[in-house]
């Protein structure tokens, strides 16, 4: 639908840049960007991590002062008068402050107080913000209770006390479940209608483009493009198709993302998403050599193939960039260094686990979650913040012994024998703990000496890794001053000195570009192909597409647990004949939010 | 105006609810006073007490004898007898003695013909102070001995007239007295700077502090809401290290107890304040900790005059020690509790930390910014 535009924009944006001195480098977090939000419209500010998201929302809340530019916020300029702004707008950063040791009410309360909303508003203002947020029943509760997607509520009800002219939301949904994303966009789609509230929203999430009225696409401080979802689509008309081929989908994705005039090609469920240069499917007849039964069925563009086209545009135009070359020139199939594992059946599971449980006190992190995963299989556990994926992960690399239950790593059982089940696994954590201070080779060679390798073993295996991820180009920068893409090749390039067997990823895509994530994805592809084990948490539901099976947890336990395709078809109904990966996760936590009521009913 | 009571008195109350449901904040207003008053008014002392010390008789007698009572009599010593002198100095090289004290051959021919024995005393120079004080304490046995011998013997006290030091305000010289009131001092300085530093760094941690931000609410509106509090529970703290201090160590409180407690708010104020300062640089509790702890007390340790005396200090140092605000309550509290309400003390001193808190307090208004940069 169009955005009611009704004159001034509620806030415009002319050339704003704002530095950064991090150590002797300067980061250049905005830019130079000029845009604007029209008034009673959701506008999104999307981009990945890095991108200068935050930035740009403290600036406007009047947080940070801009280098140069201008911003006005209702017509306020905000350099001049932060107060003016700041009594109008609502600003929810990334982590609400929430007082956890205060209940809801009290939260509200105070925020209340702070805003100025007179004593005889506020019960009606409560009542509305409690139905809006179905917090009602937990108005005594204390805040560091309450779940991350209630307290997510909670804290967007805080900055709605005072009801804003403009309200800036800094990343509200990322990491958090489903059915909390769901319910946050169904309040901002009724505070835009109703109240008619200006909202700027950022996001990680791509797909949320696609509910905005508006996005102005940022990346690396830049404005990349701005007007309606639509606009972004509309360019890519009749340029993206679903393909498939009798061959195992990683092949195909491998394949089809080397031939000519495709921009991009991802996994999703069975098929591969093609995207090309022009409004043709590739042709069918000079790949169909490789890949016998090649077939091409057109689908509507999405906003991530956009996105994934103008950054290929960008390479292109500036080919001098750091940023990893396009899977085309890099896409020679990773050689086989990875030694395939010494003999095993290859049924036999890697991964065991069996009634796992792990409580913190009366609080149960884990409970009596089962899975395998076997050889060469890519497993993925999928959930919100919260869940209990990083619990289970932990314990699984022998860091945090199980209360209950028994856990089988490559054959060794972890309550016994955690060391040696350790030094078959490869484990990239989230933030990927590099030496920020060390540099890039120093790094290798240490995680490298971790692992005992010594002399002419360790020299080949950092030979390998630089020729693997091209690292050889910034082997003497400092680990800290990467880029982000760069950090993660880096992390995982460490996480496989030793030839591991089984290779844990935590997180391991969170916030990088959409070419970044490819680029890494190849590579678990091309690991899992020589049989290493992949584990895989994420909260990107996205991500799941590319695991071979997978396990949805929420507080704790396994929801479901099969192949993308499996569970995506549980949720296929008449109304939704192609549901994504969030759909199928929603109706899996709505069946068992029924299940129990249900039962408790008379 | 009133947007501006209502807006104080909801964070006054949050910070309220707080306190009382968080401890942290109740354990460093209380339990860290305390347990730093039991570990330091134990452990420091400046007294000698069970010093080591080598008795050398050369030739033993009943006079010897006497002598040797009178040292071991007194509670600042524990002797060991030797016969050579030369025993006595490998005993004190392997430090099992601080000193020797050497009665020669002659010893009681001398005591007898003419009243002065002189004695031999070497002591163990490698810790100076713990020498000077044994130096002075052997003096001190010696000269009483002998005056109590010339007394049995109806003469009158050997030349030169032994000394008769007469100790003001701490008549049993117990330097216990002397060091609680530098201790509360010094402990209240590190707890009323922890308390605003930590609970500001606390929400800059938990991002409470961007949300507060963007709201009407004004930098020194948070201020104030941090002051209030802390305050409050700064001069509960102060009030129970106080207490325990006079029932406890039983230390003499002579002042009166509205001039402590006047001074003792000023000097709360200023170590708040400090806190506040800190908070403007540190946003994270561990670095706020480690700044409160190295600026604030250290330099009550060490630069309040509290163990070393200020004259002593070469003049840079001296200056510095201007800035401390334990310097001006060490010195107010030692008179409140020991001498009593000297005003020609209290006043000039009372003065100084009231443009400390102003300095500290000023600057943090002025530092802190609405602003994430």
């Amino acid at each position: 639908m169009p955005p009611p535009n009704e004159g001034a924009p509620a806030l415009r944006l002319e050339d704003v840049r704002r530095s950064f001195r991090v150590g002797k480098r300067v980061v250049k977090a905005i830019d130079g960007i000029t845009a604007s939000a029209a008034q009673g419209a959701v506008t999104g500010l999307i981009g990945p991590d890095g991108a200068g998201k935050t930035t740009l929302m403290r600036l406007i809340a009047g947080l940070l002062r801009a280098d140069a530019g201008k911003i006005e916020a209702l017509g306020i300029d905000v350099a001049r008068d932060p107060l003016a702004v700041q009594a109008r707008i609502g600003y929810m950063p990334q982590r609400f402050g929430l007082y956890d040791d205060l209940s809801v009410r009290q939260n509200l309360d105070l925020y209340a107080d702070l805003q100025g909303v007179p004593a005889d508003e506020r019960p009606a203002r409560y009542a509305e913000l409690m139905r809006m947020t179905a917090l009602g029943p937990f108005t005594e509760r204390r805040a560091g209770r309450l779940s991350g997607g209630m307290k997510q509520k909670l804290g967007l009800a805080c900055t709605l006390v005072h009801p804003p002219d403009l309200l800036l939301l800094d990343e509200p949904t990322v990491g958090v479940d489903p059915v909390s994303r769901r319910e946050l966009w169904q309040i901002i789609d009724h505070l835009t209608h109703s109240a008619k509230v200006t909202v700027l929203f950022s996001t990680a999430y791509l797909d949320e483009a696609e509910r905005c009225d508006a996005v102005l696409l940022i990346h690396e401080g830049r404005l990349l493009g701005g007007g309606p979802p639509a606009a972004f689509t509309a360019q890519l008309a009749g340029r993206s198709f679903f393909a498939s081929a009798a061959v195992s989908r990683r092949r195909l994705q491998e394949r089809l993302a080397r031939a000519p005039d495709v921009i991009d090609a991802v996994i999703q469920g069975s098929r591969v998403r093609v995207v090309t240069g022009a409004p043709t499917p590739p042709d069918a007849a000079a790949l169909a050599l490789d890949l016998p039964g090649l077939t091409f069925a057109p689908t509507p563009p999405r906003f991530e193939d956009a996105f994934v086209a103008r950054l290929r545009a960008l390479d292109a135009a500036a080919p001098s960039a750091a940023a990893p070359a396009a899977p085309s020139a890099a896409a020679a199939p990773p050689s086989a260094a990875v030694a395939p594992p010494a003999a095993a059946s290859p049924t036999e599971d890697v991964i065991a686990v069996t009634r796992l449980t792990r409580r913190f006190g009366d609080f149960v992190a884990v409970n009596d979650v089962s899975f395998h995963v076997a050889r060469g299989e890519i497993f993925g556990l999928l959930g919100a913040n919260g869940a209990g994926k990083s619990t289970t992960f932990r314990m699984l690399c022998g860091l945090l012994p199980p209360s209950e239950g028994a856990l089988r790593v490559a054959g060794f059982d972890l309550r016994k024998a955690a060391a040696s089940a350790r030094g078959r696994i490869g484990y990239m954590a989230q933030k990927f703990s590099l030496y920020g201070d060390l540099s890039v080779e120093r790094n290798l060679r240490f995680f490298s000496s971790v692992y005992r390798l010594f002399g002419a073993r360790q020299r080949r295996r950092i030979d390998w890794a630089v020729a693997e991820f091209d690292l050889a180009s910034q082997m003497s920068a400092t680990a800290r001053d990467l880029p982000l893409g760069f950090k993660q090749r880096l992390a995982l390039a460490c996480a496989l000195m030793h030839e591991p067997d089984i290779l844990f990823l935590d997180e391991p895509t969170s916030g990088v570009d959409p070419l970044a994530r490819r680029d890494f994805w190849r590579r678990i592809n091309a690991l899992a192909e020589t049989g290493v084990t992949v584990m895989v948490t994420t909260h990107f539901m996205e991500e799941a597409e590319y695991c071979d099976r997978l396990a949805i947890m929420a507080q704790g336990s396994v929801l479901t647990e099969g192949a993308p395709e499996t569970i995506k078809a549980a949720a296929r109904t008449k109304a939704r004949p192609d549901p994504t990966m969030e759909d199928a996760f929603i109706a899996m936590i709505e069946a068992a939010a029924d299940a129990p009521t249900q039962a408790s009913r008379p | 105006m009133m947007a501006s009571l209502r807006r104080l008195r909801g964070l006054l109350r949050k910070e309220f609810l707080q306190i009382w449901r968080d401890p942290s904040s109740l354990a460093i207003a209380f339990l860290l006073p305390a347990v730093l008053l039991f570990l330091f008014g134990y452990g420091v002392s400046l007294d000698a007490s069970n010093v080591p010390l080598a008795l050398v008789t050369q030739r033993p007698s009943a006079l010897a004898a006497s002598f040797a009572g009178a040292f071991e009599q007194s509670s600042s010593f524990r002797m060991r007898r030797f016969l050579t002198i030369q025993e006595a100095e490998r005993a004190m090289t392997d430090r099992e003695a601080q000193g020797v004290v050497w009665l020669p051959s002659d010893f009681d021919r001398r005591a007898i013909s003419g009243g002065n024995a002189p004695i031999g005393v070497f002591v163990n120079g490698v810790d100076t102070n713990t020498a000077r004080i044994v130096e002075g304490y052997v003096q001190q046995v010696w000269a009483g001995w002998l005056a109590q011998q010339a007394a049995e013997a109806g003469r009158p006290a050997p030349l030169p007239i032994a000394l008769q030091p007469r100790v003001r305000f701490n008549p049993t010289v117990n330097s216990r007295d002397f060091i609680v009131p530098g201790l509360i001092a010094m402990i209240m300085t590190l707890s009323g700077a922890l308390l605003t530093a930590l609970v500001i760094a606390r929400e800059w941690e938990r991002g409470t502090m961007e949300a507060l931000m963007v709201t009407r609410v004004t930098i020194r509106e948070i201020l104030i809401a941090k002051l209030i509090p802390y305050f409050v529970l700064g001069m509960g703290g102060m009030a129970a290290t106080v207490a325990l201090g006079v029932f406890r160590f039983d230390v003499p409180l002579r002042g009166s107890l509205w001039a402590l407690t006047v001074t003792s708010s000023l000097f709360m104020l200023a170590a708040l304040g400090m806190g506040l300062l800190i908070s403007t640089v540190a946003r994270s509790q561990f670095v706020a900790a480690q700044i409160a702890i190295i600026a604030t007390f250290l330099p009550a340790f060490i630069l309040s005059g509290f163990v070393f005396d200020i004259n002593s200090m070469p003049w840079p140092v001296q200056i510095i020690t201007y800035a401390v605000a334990a310097r001006y309550f060490v010195a107010i509290l030692q008179s409140t509790f020991l001498a009593g309400d000297v005003w020609s003390v209290i006043l000039p001193n009372a003065a100084a930390l009231i443009a400390i808190a102003a300095i500290f307090l000023g600057a943090a208004r002025a530092l802190a910014r609405k602003r994430l940069d």
